[in-house]
């Protein structure tokens, strides 16, 4: 069954009243349980074609499915609340909030659900621990190296148990031996926790580890 | 759901340095705002506690203020022997026909001249007036020249000292006592003998009005309507607190017109501030709010996150500026009172005009607050993530 389904995908842009083509006619399917590479030179539309997928940008024709949900028929709102349910996004450059500590990074999007405090703390913790940062609670990003930063991000990400996980170069601005590492946790979460993900790299070495490599070029699918 | 309160205040407490200007700057407006209004709180009191609701003041018809009416002697003689008015236990009218002149002194601080009232007094003006207590030395003795000064004159004027003299009319005047009166009008004034007083400015036997104790206050409307209706008596006679009100109205009103005047160019002021602040804030924290919106939060959310943020700001500058206003209660002012004659009062701080200040700074805040705030929810989100 397809987690992700990209039909027919245009995205153009205006700037200074001319056309900019990012996508232009993609399609792409992403079964469940399967870990996505998408790769092709800076530009080629990668990153908005994973916008697109997450639900915070919109294209400007063709349909987006994910988890079963045609993003297009949903209004700001109830896309804000698809993505807290749905989405799990990585970022190159982490995106902590600087101003909370790692549980509370973690317990953040579980603030959108039903959730207790005591519950919400729990699973938070328990992420923690799954990406081997029970001892740096009470961190705040600052205390953190860009590694475990990372590490924050995918439990972060990976909390409310998402339909998908969305990765930006997550690798982008980590040394080798932290690129390695946060590698080898997408790895297991997609081997062992059956996770989906699709993730935006440029570095060979990060789309080995994917099952599938897909690449565009100026906003078309060429492998 | 809201972003919790602890992501807000922590925001504030990273960015100290902004936060502390957008504080102090509130606090200005707000310190300005809540001295204003204790401003004219104190002045209203000042006048209000001047009259008491016991008593009755009659003043010639549609003369306005004391200076410029008249009663007759023969017209006193006739309320006074009125039934309505109360008598002391020896059976003489509680009635205090009174005169009031202005003299010119001058100022202990820089020696600059102004008015100060003083008013002639028989005995039963201490009884109609029983808020009046002398604190420090005695009463004047009748027929002497001598006088009593109220308190907060007396901290103001030029020679007012007890056992001193004061010299007007080419006299000097010995002051015997200084008195309070409950913080009202009358501590702005120097009492005398009426008789002393009409012989020094050679005045006619009349008086420029006539306080009555009431035996019972539902008797006012009554004697009104008397007086309205006796052709021969051109006076009207009002419930005296009420009298003293409208004569601080005009003023009291002017003062509350200038604190609003001047706060709400202040405020303005603040306001462009707090939104620069604000503005500044949600532009530091563009790829923040975009990650929190990438998460699932609405633009709700991080609308109220941002004026949450603002209004924390602008309450910590009402306590500030609350907290810098209230050592100013208590201090003395003065500014020309419905006589023409320096009305000395102190500035009033309470609770009421502090919540005002917490209320306008609040207004500060939501209107500083507003638009970064919606700038902020409108963000497009795949643009703003990519802001570094």
């Amino acid at each position: 069954m397809a987690t992700v389904e990209v039909r027919d995908v245009r995205k153009v842009y205006l700037r200074d009243s001319q056309e900019l083509v990012v996508l232009d006619g993609i399609s792409i399917v992403v079964a469940e349980g399967d870990f996505v590479a998408l790769m092709g030179p800076s530009g080629s539309g990668e990153t908005t074609l994973l916008n697109l997928i997450a639900g915070i940008d919109r294209p400007t024709a063709g349909t987006v499915t994910v988890a079963g949900t045609e993003l297009s028929r949903l209004g700001e709102g109830d896309l804000a609340r698809w993505r807290s349910r749905n989405v799990g996004f990585i970022f190159q450059f982490y995106n902590l909030i600087p101003v909370l500590t790692a549980l509370e990074q973690v317990e953040l999007p579980l603030l959108l659900t039903s959730l207790s405090r005591r519950e919400r703390r729990e699973r938070a913790a328990t992420a923690l621990k799954l990406v081997g940062l029970s001892d740096r609670l009470g961190h705040y990003p600052r205390q953190l190296s860009g590694g475990q930063e990372q590490r924050v991000a995918i439990a972060r990400a990976i909390v409310t148990d998402p339909a998908v996980l969305l990765a930006d170069e997550p690798t982008g601005d980590l040394d080798a031996r932290s690129a390695a590492e946060t590698l080898e946790l997408l790895g297991t979460l997609h081997r062992e926790f059956r996770k989906t993900i699709v993730m935006v790299t440029h570095d060979p070495r990060a789309a080995e580890k994917a099952r599938v490599q897909r690449h565009l070029e100026k906003g078309v699918l060429v492998g | 759901m809201a972003l919790p309160l602890s992501y807000n205040y922590r925001s504030l407490l990273v960015r100290w340095k902004t936060t502390l200007l957008a504080v102090s700057g509130i606090a200005l407006v707000v310190l300005v705002f809540v001295a204003l209004l204790g401003m004219s709180s104190g002045f209203r009191h000042a006048l209000r506690a001047t009259g008491s609701p016991a008593n009755a003041i009659v003043t010639q018809k549609g003369s306005g203020t004391e200076l410029t009416s008249v009663v007759p002697k023969e017209q006193t003689d006739v309320l006074l022997v009125d039934s309505r008015v109360q008598r002391d236990a020896a059976g003489n009218p509680l009635g205090s026909p009174e005169q009031l002149v202005v003299v010119n002194l001058k100022h202990r601080r820089d020696g600059t001249p102004t008015n100060v009232a003083v008013r002639g007094v028989t005995p039963a003006a201490f009884d109609v007036r029983s808020g009046v207590r002398v604190r420090e030395g005695r009463r004047f003795t009748f027929g002497l020249d001598e006088v009593i000064v109220g308190e907060r004159i007396a901290q103001r004027i030029q020679g007012l000292d007890l056992g001193g003299a004061i010299r007007f009319q080419k006299r000097d005047w010995r002051i015997t006592g200084v008195f309070t009166a409950e913080g009202s009008g009358f501590e702005s004034e120097i009492w005398m003998d009426s008789k002393v007083l009409r012989q020094a400015f050679n005045r006619r036997e009349m008086s420029q009005s006539l306080t009555l104790r009431l035996t019972d206050r539902k008797h006012l409307a009554e004697l009104a309507a008397d007086l309205a209706r006796d052709p021969k008596l051109q006076v009207e006679v009002q419930e005296e607190r009420q009298y003293y009100e409208d004569q601080a109205g005009p003023i009291a009103s002017n003062l509350l017109y200038l604190a609003y005047f001047v706060s709400t160019i202040m405020g303005i002021g603040a306001v462009f501030g707090g939104m620069n602040t604000m503005y500044a804030l949600v532009a530091s924290r563009t790829r923040e709010i975009a990650t929190l919106r990438a998460l699932g939060f609405s633009r709700r959310s991080v609308l109220l996150a941002f004026l949450i943020e603002s209004q924390l700001l602008a309450l910590a500058g009402a306590a500030l500026g609350c907290a810098l206003a209230v050592p100013v209660s208590g201090l003395s002012a003065a500014t020309s009172g419905p006589t023409f004659s320096e009305l000395a009062f102190a500035f009033r701080i309470t609770h009421e005009q502090c919540t005002a200040g917490v209320i306008f700074a609040a207004l500060m805040g939501l209107a500083g607050g507003l638009l970064p705030a919606l700038r902020a929810a409108r963000m497009p989100i795949a643009a703003a993530l990519k802001e570094a």
